[in-house]
């Protein structure tokens, strides 16, 4: 069985900071992590190669230092690791990171026929959640997504059983490989990789992949082949007026009570919610 | 990679392509739609938000609304046509199959890429739900255009005509416009409870145009074995609360999320929480309030040792009334509350709540 999963590097967004006199991001010294959810479908690629047997390739498209979050998921368990990195790739949005991803995936495929795609639900810089449907739409496989568990694979028939989250219950979906599936939060946790991965991980070189390694048309990536433009990034303003401040001498009870004096005099309609 | 690229294009560069003239081809792309999410007969309420929305683009643009119901032939397809004109749709296309009936990427993908070609709309907005996400995921690529997820603003660019749709990006600390300038339609999805919910008027006529599509289901791979409904619907009710009290990390610590837990319950309220809370694991995820949790609309919500990134902020800068405690003055949350407390987060809670039951205890008696 041939699994590729999708990873991003992305920065650890609890911390990064906002320049006051700029208001540009301050991306220096934030850490770099892989992208958590994404954590939850490599988790689930290690089990179905545990089960069945074969290899689990990690792939990302970044920078070069997207290396280090490659070797990470080599660490966990991952066979081996792909890097498609290239200036041409910078701007890229989710159109032409798809397009960019899915040649490298054709290209895997043709090494060795790739049966399962896993991609995180979304990441946590974007929060688009478009990648995954536009590998699977573009490699024509089934789209499984937001998957809470997977229920039965067979081999043999090539069927798979998951069942998948939607709006006010869970779907139980029966498909056929291949197929790309994103798995949803909390469905598994993440192993301790063994001390041979740590080793292999350090070791394995990685393939470093380049636009020329496998996009055929270079006007699909980038700022050229991407249809959205980001025509302003902005700090949003704060309200007309900032928040009246509650001030009241004595302590937490007076304010307590200043506040609750406040809210039913100033929404006299609000106090009936409130103490009914 | 993100929605934004991870170095958005120099200002320069953005304001040079917005005098991009449309090809004639591209001119004949017009009209706003909104696809109706419809599961079993039951709509999802953030179509009707969306239709409100799509019905002040189109009047800015001088179209028509369009709304697009996919599902099974049934009795309700009717009553949900009627509902979709009374929220602001013009025309109400009916795309009805068997293999409809249920959602699935494949049938519904194929089916919106075709009724889009057919009919080009300008615009195209689908709820950011699992179905919507899922959905215009596949059918951008199909089409082979823009998609930006989660806007929490529409807007028609005066100079161009094109929809300057604005979210939140880098994890929600900055918002961001983008735009769709070369290619159509261009597509958004947009969160549940974003959008005001538009008044119904069932005074407004439209037409309904039926379409066909003859499917063969067995081109379809993927078959739906079940449906399982969930059991508690606690999940649905924090975005419909009309009280919230939620909890930050300045509540420091695990245990001290009961100090929340016992306001709400004295309120009779959801409880909420920010991104650090969830991912702490102090509270579940499906308590999550903020761009990757839910978006409330409470008429009061109270924000307790919040400090109010933009995470946050967009979830819940829409309630009626916002009144947080923050032991830091200087905190984003106050810039967009609309009363605050400065004091430690600890201690006025438990003030709060026992002051709360008192007030509510000599209520009680007077009535």
């Amino acid at each position: 069985m041939h699994i590729v999963v999708c990873i991003k590097q992305v920065p650890d967004s609890a911390q990064i900071r906002i320049h006051p006199v700029t208001n540009t991001i301050m991306r220096q010294g934030v850490p770099a992590i892989i992208n958590p959810y994404d954590l939850f479908s490599l988790e689930e690629a290690l089990r179905l190669k545990d089960r069945f047997g074969g290899r689990v390739t990690v792939l990302t498209m970044g920078p070069p230092m997207a290396e280090a979050s490659l070797r990470k998921a080599m660490s966990f368990g991952a066979t081996d690791a792909v890097l498609l990195t290239d200036r041409k790739f910078a701007g890229s949005d989710t159109l032409a990171t798809s397009y960019a991803l899915t040649s490298a995936i054709r290209k895997l495929h043709e090494e060795e026929p790739v049966d399962l795609v896993f991609c995180g639900k979304q990441t946590i810089d974007g929060d688009t959640a478009q990648v995954g449907p536009g590998i699977a739409t573009r490699m024509n496989m089934q789209q499984l997504t937001y998957v809470a568990k997977i229920e039965d694979v067979n081999l043999d028939s090539r069927e798979i059983t998951v069942q998948r989250r939607s709006e006010g219950g869970v779907q139980v979906l029966k498909s056929r490989l291949p197929a790309m599936i994103t798995m949803l939060e909390g469905s598994n946790s993440m192993r301790f990789g063994t001390m041979d991965d740590m080793f292999r991980a350090a070791r394995t070189p990685l393939k470093l992949w380049n636009k020329d390694t496998c996009v055929d048309d270079e006007a699909k990536v980038g700022l050229k082949g991407s249809p959205t433009v980001v025509s302003k990034v902005f700090v949003p303003k704060p309200r007309a007026e900032k928040a009246k401040m509650i001030e009241a001498e004595g302590g937490a009870s007076a304010q307590a009570a200043a506040a609750i004096d406040m809210l039913f005099t100033t929404y006299p309609k609000l106090a009936n919610d409130l103490v009914r | 990679m993100s929605q934004a690229p991870a170095n958005p294009p120099p200002a320069k560069k953005a304001a040079g392509g917005r005098k991009f003239e449309l090809s004639e081809e591209l001119k004949a792309y017009k009209g706003v739609w909104v696809i109706v999410e419809q599961e079993r007969g039951k709509v999802h309420t953030v179509s009707y938000e969306l239709l409100g929305e799509a019905r002040k683009l189109a009047d800015k643009l001088g179209v028509e609304v369009g709304a697009v119901i996919l599902g099974a032939p049934g009795p309700f397809i009717n009553e949900i046509s009627g509902e979709a004109i009374a929220y602001g749709a013009d025309v109400v296309y009916t795309v009805l199959d068997a293999a409809l009936a249920e959602y699935r990427t494949e049938p519904y993908s194929k089916v919106m890429t075709d009724v889009v070609n057919t009919f080009k709309p300008e615009i195209v907005l689908l709820g950011a739900s699992t179905l919507g996400r899922d959905l215009a995921g596949a059918i951008a690529t199909t089409l082979l255009t823009g998609l930006t997820a989660d806007c929490t603003e529409l807007d028609i660019s005066p100079e161009n005509r094109s929809l300057a749709a604005t979210r939140p990006t880098f994890g929600g600390t900055l918002l961001c416009t983008i735009q769709t300038l070369a290619y159509r339609p261009q597509m958004a999805t947009i969160r549940p409870r974003v959008m005001q919910m538009p008044e119904r008027d069932g005074t407004r006529t439209g037409r309904v145009v039926e379409v066909t599509p003859n499917l063969a289901e067995d081109i379809f791979v993927t078959k739906v074995l079940d449906f399982i409904p969930d059991s508690d619907q606690e999940e649905a009710q924090l975005a419909f609360a009309d009280i919230i009290v939620s909890g930050g990390k300045g509540l420091q610590k695990a245990e001290n999320f009961k100090l929340v837990w016992d306001l709400a319950e004295v309120l009779g309220a959801e409880v909420g929480a920010s991104r650090p809370c969830t991912q702490a694991g102090w509270v579940t995820s499906d308590r999550q309030v903020g761009q990757t949790g839910k978006t409330v609309r409470p008429k009061l919500y109270i924000a307790a040792g919040i400090s109010g990134a933009i995470q946050h902020r967009v979830g819940c800068e829409n309630s009626d009334v916002i009144l947080a405690i923050n032991s830091d003055p200087n905190a984003p949350i106050f810039d967009f509350a609309h009363h605050g407390i400065v004091g430690d987060a600890l201690q006025i809670l438990p003030a709060l709540t026992e002051q709360f039951r008192q007030r509510r205890l000599v209520n009680r008696k007077a009535s």
